[in-house]
C-alpha cells in the first residue's frame, strides 16, 4: 500500500518535470509570439515555420561539425536573419502603405507556407534524427531521475528568458521597444527608428525561435520540415493564455500548457494530449477573454 | 435618381458598370453554361475539379458572411465542414438514411455548433476570436480522430452511400452529383444574395467597417455577429455532407488547419464583401494544385507567395474594393452633383 503511494507519487512528480520540461520551450517559442504582437499588434503566423527552420540550421551546422555550442551560435544568427528578412520584404512594406491588420495576418500565413515548403524541398521530407543533447547521464532530485538533457533544457531555457527580460527592461533599445508598444506614433516624434525596432524584434524572435527548435530536436532525438506547426499553435494559445503581448504571461501560459498536457497524456491517454491546449485556452478566454495577465483593452472612438 | 444615372453616364463608366446593364443576360448566359458544362467538357477528371470548386465556392461564400461582410477572422471554418460531413455520413451509414435528409440534418448540427461556439466567443476580439476559433476546429478534429466508436478513429469512414434521387443513384459518371452540387450553389449564392442586401446584410457591413460607431447606432453587435456564424456555420454544414456523399469517404484529416487556411484564402483572394469573388477565388485556388503538376513541390512556395504578393499589390482580393450599386436615395431628393 506505501509503495503503491510512493510509486504514485513518483510518477506525479515525473510527469511534472516533463511538462516543465516540455512548457518552457512552449514559453520560449510564446515569447516569440508576444514580443511581435506586443509591438505590432500582429500573430505572427510563420514562427512555427520559423522554429523550425531553426532546427533544420542546427542539424545543418552539427552535422557539418561545427561542435554542438558554434552549431547553435550559428543557427540562431541565421534564423535571426530570416526573422529580419522577413520583416523587411514582407511586413514592412504593408506597414509603409498602412495595410489592414488581416493583410498582414494573411502575409505570415503565406511566409509560413514558403518556408516550410522551401525547407521540404531542401532538407526532404522525411523526419531526420537529431543528435540527443547535452547527455551526461541522469540525476536523482526529489527522488526522481531526471535527465541531464531535461535539465539542460530547462535552464538554458531559463537563462534565455531571464536575459530577454533584461533585455526589454534594462537597454535602450528595449526602452524603444516597449515604447513603440506602448504608442508608436508617439515614440516616433521622439526620435525612435520605429521600423529598426521591430526589426530588432523580429530578429529576437528568430533566436528564440532557433533555440527552441534545437532544444526541441535535441530532446526528441527528430527533426522534420512539419515540426513547427503543432508546437507553433500550442506556444500560440501559450501566448493568448497568459495574456499575449506581456512576456511573463506567455512563461506562465507555457508552463500551464505544458504540464497539463503531459499530465492529459498520462491520465487521459496520449490521443487526447494536443487537444488539452486549446481547450484550456477556450475554457480561459471565456472567463477572462484578455488571457491571465492581460490587461482590459480600453476602446477608444 | 435620373441625375445620378446622367452623371455616371456623362463620366467615364467602369468596364463592370457597363457589364451591369446586362447583368441579368450575363447571369442567363452563365447559368446556362453551367447546366451545359458536363456536355461541352465530357471529362471526368475536369468534372470533378469542377464539382471541388463548387464545394469551395459554397464554403467561401459561408465563411465569407462571417469575414468578407461582417470582418470577424475566423481560421477554424474547417471544424463546420467536418461537422457536416461526419453527421450527414454517420447517419447514413448508420441508420441507411437517404442523403437527402441527412444533408439538413448535418447543416442543422452544423449551425447548432456554430451557435453553441458563438455564444460565447462572439465577444472576443480580433486575435481572440481567431485563435479561439483555430482552437475549436483543432478540438473538433481530436474528437473525430478519438471517439472511435462512432467516428471510426483514424481509419475514418468509407463506403458512404451515393445519394438516390427518385431511384437514380446520383454519381459524378451521370453527372448526377454535378447537378446535385450546383442546385446547392445556387441555393446559397441567392440565401447570400439575399442575406447581404437586407438591413440585416447593412447591419453587418456596419459592424464590419466600424463597431463602436455601429454599437452607437444601436446595432446590437453580438446578436448579428452570432446570427452570421450560425448561417457561416450551415452552409459549410451542407458543403462537408455534399463531399462526404461524393468522395464516400472520410477521415479526420480531410479537414486540418490547412482547410481552414484554403477556405480563408479563397474569401481573401476573391476579395472580402463580393459574392463573385468567392467563385472567383475557389476556381483559382482548386484549379491552381491541377495546373501547376509541372512545378511540382514548389506549387506550395507559389501558393506561399501568391498570397504574400496579393497582400502587398492588392490586399482588398481581385474582385474586392468596387462599391457595385450607388446608395439609392430617397425620391425627391437632390443630389448634389457639383
Amino acid at each position: 500500500m506505501v509503495t503503491k503511494k510512493r510509486w504514485g507519487e513518483r510518477m506525479v512528480m515525473e510527469q511534472l518535470i516533463n511538462g516543465l520540461t516540455i512548457g518552457i520551450i512552449y514559453a520560449l517559442i510564446a515569447v516569440g509570439y508576444s514580443l511581435v504582437f506586443g509591438i505590432l499588434r500582429l500573430v505572427n503566423f510563420s514562427h512555427g515555420s520559423v522554429y523550425a527552420f531553426g532546427a533544420h540550421m542546427s542539424l545543418l551546422f552539427i552535422s557539418m561539425e561545427f561542435g554542438i555550442v558554434p552549431a547553435i551560435i550559428a543557427s540562431m544568427i541565421f534564423t535571426g536573419m530570416l526573422g529580419i528578412a522577413i520583416d523587411k520584404l514582407s511586413l514592412e512594406p504593408l506597414r509603409m502603405k498602412g495595410s489592414k491588420p488581416i493583410a498582414a495576418l494573411i502575409t505570415t500565413i503565406g511566409i509560413s507556407y514558403i518556408i516550410q515548403n522551401m525547407l521540404m524541398i531542401v532538407f526532404g521530407s522525411e523526419t531526420k534524427s537529431f543528435p540527443r543533447l547535452f547527455n551526461y547521464g541522469t540525476v536523482r532530485i526529489f527522488g526522481v531521475n531526471v535527465g541531464s538533457t531535461q535539465i539542460a533544457i530547462f535552464f538554458i531555457s531559463l537563462v534565455l528568458l531571464v536575459a530577454l527580460t533584461a533585455i526589454i527592461h534594462y537597454t535602450k533599445v528595449g526602452l524603444a521597444m516597449r515604447g513603440v508598444e506602448q504608442n508608436a506614433k508617439a515614440s516616433y516624434l521622439m526620435g525612435i527608428n520605429v521600423n529598426r525596432v521591430v526589426t530588432f524584434t523580429f530578429f529576437l524572435g528568430g533566436v528564440s525561435a532557433a533555440i527552441a527548435g534545437t532544444l526541441v530536436s535535441g530532446y526528441y532525438q527528430m527533426v522534420s520540415p512539419g515540426m513547427g506547426f503543432m508546437p507553433g499553435l500550442k506556444a500560440f494559445s501559450a501566448a493568448v493564455l497568459g495574456g499575449i503581448g506581456i512576456l511573463y504571461g506567455s512563461v506562465i501560459g507555457g508552463l500551464v500548457v505544458g504540464i497539463s498536457e503531459t499530465f492529459a497524456a498520462t491520465y487521459l491517454g496520449g490521443s487526447y494530449r494536443d487537444a488539452v491546449a486549446f481547450i484550456i485556452l477556450i475554457l480561459v478566454l471565456l472567463v477572462r477573454p484578455n488571457g491571465l495577465f492581460g490587461k482590459k483593452g480600453i476602446k477608444k472612438v | 435618381m435620373d441625375d445620378l444615372r446622367r452623371l455616371i453616364k456623362e463620366n467615364r463608366i467602369p468596364l463592370y458598370r457597363k457589364m451591369d446593364q446586362y447583368r441579368h443576360y450575363i447571369i442567363a448566359g452563365l447559368l446556362l453554361l453551367l447546366l451545359a458544362l458536363p456536355y461541352l467538357l465530357n471529362s471526368q477528371y475536369i468534372m470533378r475539379i469542377i464539382i471541388m470548386i463548387c464545394v469551395y465556392s459554397i464554403l467561401g461564400m459561408s465563411l465569407g458572411l462571417i469575414t468578407g461582410y461582417t470582418g470577424q477572422t475566423s481560421l477554424g471554418h474547417a471544424a463546420f465542414y467536418a461537422i457536416g460531413a461526419y453527421t450527414s455520413a454517420i447517419i447514413s451509414v448508420t441508420y441507411g438514411v437517404s442523403f437527402f435528409i441527412t444533408a439538413p440534418i448535418a447543416a442543422c448540427v452544423a449551425a447548432l455548433m456554430g451557435l453553441l461556439l458563438g455564444l460565447p466567443t462572439l465577444r472576443l476580439s480580433g486575435t481572440y476570436l481567431a485563435i479561439t476559433t483555430l482552437g475549436f476546429a483543432e478540438v473538433v478534429r481530436m474528437i473525430f480522430l478519438n471517439w472511435e466508436r462512432v467516428t471510426n478513429g483514424p481509419l475514418g469512414i468509407s463506403r458512404i452511400p451515393r445519394p438516390v434521387f427518385f431511384g437514380i443513384e446520383l454519381t459524378i459518371a451521370n453527372n448526377g452529383m454535378y447537378y446535385l452540387v450546383l442546385a446547392f450553389l445556387l441555393l446559397t449564392t441567392l440565401v447570400m444574395h439575399f442575406i447581404v442586401r437586407s438591413k440585416f446584410g447593412r447591419a453587418l457591413t456596419a459592424i464590419r467597417d466600424d463597431e463602436v460607431a455601429a454599437v452607437m447606432m444601436g446595432v446590437r453587435t453580438t446578436y448579428y455577429k452570432i446570427i452570421a456564424f450560425v448561417v457561416g456555420a450551415f452552409f459549410a454544414g451542407l458543403a462537408g455532407a455534399f463531399y462526404a456523399h461524393m468522395i464516400r469517404f472520410i477521415d479526420p484529416n480531410t479537414f486540418t488547419f490547412d482547410t481552414s487556411i484554403l477556405i480563408l484564402s479563397i474569401v481573401i483572394l476573391g476579395g472580402m464583401g463580393t459574392i463573385k469573388g468567392m467563385f472567383l477565388g475557389a476556381i483559382l485556388l482548386i484549379s491552381f494544385p491541377e495546373l501547376l503538376r509541372f512545378v511540382q513541390e514548389y506549387r506550395f512556395v507559389l501558393y506561399g507567395l501568391i498570397l504574400v504578393l496579393m497582400m502587398r499589390f492588392r490586399p482588398q482580393g481581385l474582385l474586392g474594393g468596387q462599391q457595385k450599386t450607388d446608395y439609392a436615395f430617397p425620391k425627391g431628393m437632390k443630389v448634389d452633383n457639383q
